[in-house]
Order: C-alpha cells, then structure tokens, then sequence
C-alpha cells in the first residue's frame, strides 16, 4: 500500500520521438486512477515507466517514499496484469502463481497459503494444477490478476487487461477487478483506450493525448465539465456533438436560435450531450434537425442529422415518432463551451432571468 | 476430404519399398560370409551367419593396431553424436539468447556475422582448424573432435528465430518477477524452447553421426575411431589375395544406422507433441 507521485515524467526514445511531454500525477495510497486516451496517446509508456520496463527520460517516479526511477521493476514492489495475460505457458496455474514469491525465497509455507488464498478469492482453486492453455480467456484473466495478487505488491499496474475478452465477459471482470480492488485497497493504476471502462473502473480518471494530459478529474466531474474539446468528444458514449456557434451581445446563437449566456465573444464550439437534447414543445424556440440516419439501441434510437450544415446526433426514447425534420431544443443548463481555436473549455453563466 | 483409393496406396507401397530395398539387402547380406558374397553377390535372402557376423564385429579387435573393437567405435559415434548435437545446442542457445534479449553495440552486425559463416562449409576452414588444434595439442581427443564443429550459425539463426516469436510480455513479467537474466534463461526459455531443442538435435546428431572428414584428420589413434572410418577401413584390407570382409562392412553399416534412426523416431515423438501442445 502506497501512493504514488509522478512527477514531470518525460518520456524521449533514442531517435528524439517524445511519447509523454511532462506528465505529474499525484496518486492517494488506496486509490483507483484510469489512464484514458486513443492509441499513441503516452499512456501505455507512462504505465510501463511506473513499472519500470522503460527508462524514464525526465522527472521522478516515487511509490511510497522511495523514488524509484532507477529500480529494477522487481525492486519495486509492484505487480503488472498484461493484456495478453504473458502468463508462462509451461507452468501450471499454481506454478505461475508462485513463481515470483519462489524468486524472492519466500518461505514455502507463505507461498502456499498466499497462492491459496488468492485461488479462493479469485475462484480459479480446481485450475490450480491446469496449465494455461487449458483455460478460457476469463480464467487466464483471473490467473493474470492472481500472480498479481499473491505478491502483496505496494501497486497494481493494468495494462488494458480486458481488450482480449469478449463484451460481455469484460462487463462481469470490469465489475471484478473493481470489486477486488476495493478489498484489497490496493493503489491501482489502469490503462485502457475504452472510455466505458475508464468511466466504470476510476477513481479519478486522467485523459491523455499526445503525451499530454487534457483533464484529471472524477468520472462524473469529467464527463459534466470537460475540459477541452478533446475529452468532450472522448469521453461518453455517443460523443459530444461539437458545433460552430456564435456567442454575440450576450446571446449564443445556434441554428437561428438565441440563448442568453455571459462570458464568451466571438466564434465559439458549443458542445452539446446527445443525451441533454430533447424535442422541443410547441411554441418553444427550436432548431430543426433533418435526419439522415437512425441507430436503433433497444432502450433508446441514436438520430443522426443535420442542422443547418452541421452534422448533430440526439439520443430520443423509442417511442418518440420520427418525422423528416425534429424540432430540438437547446438545454440551457447543459451547454458546454470551447474556445474556437485552443479548444479549452470557456467557463459561462446562464443568466438566471429569461 | 480425399478418399484414399488403393492405386494411391500401390504408389505409396512402391515408393517405401524402394527406400527400404538397399536397407534391406544390406541387413540380409551382412548375415552371409564373406566368400559367399564374394561368390554369390548381394543377398536378399536372410543367410546362416548372423550371430557369428554381428559377434565379430562387435568385439573382435582389428585395426592395424589390433585394438579396437566395433563395439568401441559405436561408442567414439556416439560420443561424437551426442556431444556435438548437445554442444551445438547449449552454444547457439547461448548466442541467440545474447542477440535477442541484451541489447550491445553491433548485435545486429554481429548476428549477420555469425550467420555469413553458413557460407563457410567445413571444408573451407579445414586447414587452419587442423592448425589450431595440432598447436592445442588437441589431436587425438574428444575435444579435438568435437569443439571445433561446435559452433553453428544454424542453431543460432533457428534459435533467435524461434526466441523472437515470444511475446516481451513473457519477458517483462519475468522481471517483474524478479527472475535474472539466468533465472529467465533456465525458468522459461529453455522449457519453452523443448520443441525446438528437440528439432535441432535431431538434425546435429545425424550431422555429427555422419562426420568423416573431420575426424579422419583428427584421428590417427585407432581407439578415436569413429564407425564411419571403420567401415572404410574394413574395405581397405584388399591386399594380395585377401577377400574383404563384405559382411563386416554391412554389418557396421546397418549398426551405424541404428542410432540415428532411434534418435529420429524418439525425438520427433516429442517435436510432434510439442507442435501439437502448443499455446495458440
């Protein structure tokens, strides 16, 4: 158990490529905390550097109190669960488990009760003596995470351990993996591309791209105040409708339609949820949205269409009739604003009157 | 899934019987005397003298030196054999693991180096070879025989081949683990190389077995003698109205190719089961 401070982490491979431009983050002992962002984005390699399977270019790496930058990974005392399980084909399930507590001359004893244990808490007890090949998926998964556990390790380090799995498998080990960490309350850190799973497994969840991170935040706190057009689009299933708007004399306007709002000027990109739009009633002021194309989702119809020039999707209960052209209002209270060049999030205030 | 009718079987049939045939007529003609082959030519008929033929060249000592047994030169192939294949084995697996998992200056020229010399037959290296180890004072040993022929740039190449189909994750859990670079090496590359030690002992101890140059100049002392060289001498004894012992030829022969056999047929068993065992 200990936190974990990365501190303006620089990531420089030898032919002058920089994968992670000064990355600090400050991680609780105990915490969850889910590396998100699209392949290429540094979060595999700032994993891997915590783990120590990279050489940190600049900035410090410290679990608990020790830094750690030029510690063997074994010396850190971490545990790493891969996406491709890399567990040892030519060892049985027991054997996998134990083989780094053998390395580090635990006591036979020790090893026996701790691999029982984790088999017990894992559920994977009649594979024990199975090698992996004979496992599912799930169950290698599950032997993955169980040599990680076995270790008592300070950290947790995920590397996208669910890509390999099937939908629906991932959705119960998601469920596990957030479970068993809130049990052993062990620091965390876990690396994925899916932002379902980033939002389901986090903590607090910190968006990446391109070696830089865009916002760190709680999951519902991101996904309500995103901080860049970036982790709009990112974050959330369907993604943020990002439109050119204009903000002028205090009005936003959108579509020929106005909305009071304060602290903006000029050319703006309005962010709206799919899921904040609605169907305006009648009489209310509207902009109309031509459908081109309709998802159906079973608990709700994902439309896609167009306003004026720009495209806008709007998630609507299914029982919602469609016709050519949809009035739709604008949710006051839910407009997100970018600046229109630097795409960073403009703080505004909906007047209370009007 | 194609049918097999018997006209693919007759041409299956055909094709092992010619194979066999020369095996064969070697087995059953070593079993007659040397004057009735001299007379009646090759046999396919089994003859009278088996234990008598096989006794002989198992144990009777000949030479010129009158020392050494058959039985002794099966024992020199095997020593040759086996220590070739193990140390050809043991040094590539060194090499490779060195080109693949430590990162040195020049390693690629390196590995490229190593793999032009399976340009360099034997032959072409054979003089300076036979100077090294007459200045070691190497001739007329183990040793001599087989260090010289250890290093093989196939094993190499077949080994950092197979070494760079496993994942790095393999590697990078090791470390996590804590295993070392040895403990890696004995813990999981060499139980996960099984196959392939397997394959590449069968092809070095068949290419070891099979020697003749090489230890026909390293050898003058008659107990070095490996099985390939006594079956030559034995045809050489044709002086003055002596007949060659035909039969003690084929005989060696069909003794010599015992081994190699038995090293196929056991160790593809387990080529074949790792093939099939194999993870994904």
């Amino acid at each position: 158990m200990a936190s974990i401070a990365i501190e303006n982490v620089v990531k420089t491979y030898a032919g002058g490529n920089t994968a992670v431009h000064g990355v600090s983050i400050d991680i609780k002992d105990g915490e969850f905390i889910v590396l998100v962002g699209p392949s290429g984005c540094g979060k595999s390699t700032l994993l891997r550097m915590v783990a120590g399977l990279e050489s940190i270019s600049g900035g410090d790496v410290r679990i608990g109190d020790r830094k750690v930058n030029d510690l063997d990974p074994a010396d850190r005392d971490i545990a790493m669960v891969f996406q491709n399980y890399a567990l040892y084909p030519h060892m049985t399930v027991r054997e996998n488990l134990a083989y780094g507590l053998k390395n580090r001359k635990t006591p036979k004893a020790e090893i026996e009760a701790r691999v029982a244990e984790a088999a017990r808490m894992l559920e994977i007890g009649q594979y024990l003596d199975r090698k992996p090949r004979a496992l599912s998926g799930g169950q290698r998964q599950r032997v993955a995470m169980g040599r990680a556990i076995v270790r008592k390790p300070a950290a947790f380090l995920f590397d996208e351990p669910l890509s390999n799995l099937d939908a629906k498998l991932r959705v119960t080990m998601r469920a596990e993996i957030r479970k068993l960490q809130k049990r052993l309350g062990t620091t965390s850190i876990y690396v994925t591309h899916d932002q379902l799973e980033a939002m389901t497994l986090a903590d607090r969840l910190v968006v990446l791209n391109a070696g830089r991170i865009e916002q760190i935040g709680a999951p519902l706190e991101i996904y309500h105040k995103p901080a860049s057009t970036f982790v709009a689009s990112f974050i959330g299933s369907p993604a943020m409708n990002l439109v050119d708007a204009r903000v002028e004399g205090g009005m936003l306007w959108f579509g020929g339609v106005s909305v009071p709002l304060a602290g903006a000027q000029g050319p703006v990109t309005l962010g709206l949820r799919a899921e904040d739009l609605r169907l305006a009633a009648p009489g209310e002021a509207a902009v109309q949205l031509r459908i081109e194309h309709v998802e159906e989702l079973g608990a709700q119809r994902l439309v896609h269409g167009m306003v004026e020039d720009q495209s806008l999707t709007i998630a609507l209960s299914p029982d919602i009739p469609l016709t050519d052209t949809l009035p739709i209002a604008l949710p006051r209270e839910r407009l997100h604003l970018f600046d229109a060049v630097s795409g960073k999030r403009i703080e505004t205030r909906v007047p209370a009157f009007a | 899934m194609h049918r097999t009718r018997p006209f693919d079987h007759l041409i299956l049939i055909i094709g092992a019987a010619l194979l066999v045939l020369p095996v064969v007529v070697a087995f059953m003609t070593s079993t007659y005397t040397a004057a009735q082959i001299h007379t009646g030519g090759l046999q396919i008929l089994p003859g009278g003298n088996f234990t008598e033929t096989y006794s002989k060249v198992l144990t009777q000592k000949g030479g010129f030196t009158g020392q050494i047994t058959g039985a002794r030169m099966l024992m020199n192939s095997m020593i040759l054999g086996i220590g070739f294949a193990l140390g050809k084995i043991v040094l590539s697996m060194m090499a490779a693991y060195a080109i693949v998992y430590f990162r040195f200056r020049f390693a690629t020229i390196m590995f490229w180096v190593i793999f032009t010399t399976l340009l360099l037959p034997l032959e072409v290296r054979i003089m300076p070879s036979y100077g090294v180890m007459s200045q070691l004072g190497l001739l007329n040993s183990y040793t001599g025989l087989i260090v010289p022929l250890l290093a093989s740039a196939t094993g190499t190449f077949y080994f950092r081949q197979f070494f760079k189909s496993i994942p790095d994750e393999l590697l990078e859990a090791a470390r996590i683990d804590g295993a070392g670079p040895f403990k890696f090496l004995i813990d999981v590359i060499v139980p996960l190389s099984k196959t392939m030690i397997a394959a590449i002992f069968i092809i070095m101890f068949v290419y070891g077995w099979n020697q003749y140059l090489w230890p026909m100049l390293m050898t003058t002392d008659e107990s070095f003698f490996t099985l390939m060289r006594g079956i030559k001498s034995i045809l050489q004894v044709w002086i003055g109205s002596q007949i060659p012992d035909y039969n003690e030829a084929f005989a060696l022969a069909v003794l010599a190719i015992i081994p190699p056999v038995a090293v196929v047929v056991i160790f593809q068993r387990w080529f074949i089961k790792g093939l099939t065992e194999s993870d994904k």
